[in-house]
């Protein structure tokens, strides 16, 4: 199992984010989220050891073929692509 | 997180260099020095610096489409008004007439080189001198090496293809 930093909050649901920590978007991603206080997972995949890496992008590319950042899985069935303010804000505000 | 001082002096670098080819940096400049902290960052742990907002692979032969700036810079600037990390922008999104958004990935949509293949079957069959093509801004200059730099985007001479 790939371990995910937890950062706590209102309960919307499982919500898993997959991330970069070098990259903006991802970042706004994540302000957002605490903005909504909303409880979620995510990991920085490329600080990530090789094996744990491979996993991720795995679990990333079910989602998200093109296995880019940030990915957000919702309850393991919808995935939002990029830094789309208006449909987190739909599903999680 | 790499040395301020550090990311002053890439950041001075890189404006400088865009300005003078005709790109943009974005004008947030918070935005714009944390993605070239990530610049630096990836400088230092992969030995080239990697976009930031792209997951590496390590292995530079097969990341040079992705060192900044990337081969995609160029078309995302003209669908997008922005690199896919939107370190550059688009003079209409510098002049506030277009917003930044985060954008599609382009990287694995494509087909690499396909088109380029078919347009040098017309070409003439001898050249006095081959012609080379910087992948990342598609300047093309007939000499026998490609130069050491890009004049134009300053890329650096492994993104050059031969053209024809
Ligand atoms: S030019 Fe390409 S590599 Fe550089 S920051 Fe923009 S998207 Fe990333």
């Amino acid at each position: 199992m790939l371990s995910m930093t937890v950062v706590p909050g209102k309960d919307k649901g499982k919500v898993k984010l997959y991330t970069l920590s070098t990259c903006v978007w991802c970042k706004k991603v994540k302000k957002l989220l605490n903005e909504l206080k909303v409880a979620y997972d995510y990991v920085d995949v490329d600080l990530l050891e090789e094996e744990a890496k491979a996993e991720a992008k795995e679990e990333v590319a079910k989602f998200n073929p093109a296995c880019s950042f940030p990915t957000l899985v919702l309850n393991d069935k919808k995935c939002i692509v990029g830094f789309d303010e208006g449909k987190i804000n739909q599903e999680l505000g | 997180m790499a040395d301020q001082g550090k990311i002053e002096e890439l950041f001075n670098k890189l404006s400088s260099e865009a300005e003078a080819g005709g790109y943009h940096l974005n004008p947030d400049k918070d935005f714009t020095k944390e993605l070239v902290n990530g610049l630096l960052v990836n400088e230092e742990r992969y030995g080239y610096p990697a976009c930031p907002c792209r997951l590496a692979s390590g292995n530079k032969a097969a990341d040079l489409d992705i060192i900044c700036p990337c081969d995609y810079r160029d078309p995302d600037l003209t669908d997008y008004g922005a690199c896919y990390c939107a370190l550059y922008v688009s003079d209409e999104v510098l002049a506030g007439r277009k917003k930044l958004a985060s954008i599609p990935e382009r990287r694995l949509a494509i087909e690499p080189q396909a088109g380029l293949k078919e347009k040098s079957a017309i070409l003439p069959e001898k050249l006095a001198f081959p012609v080379w093509r910087c992948k990342v801004c598609g300047y093309l200059c007939a000499r026998e090496q490609p130069p050491e730099v890009c004049p134009i985007c300053k890329a650096k001479k492994e993104r050059f293809e031969k053209f024809f």
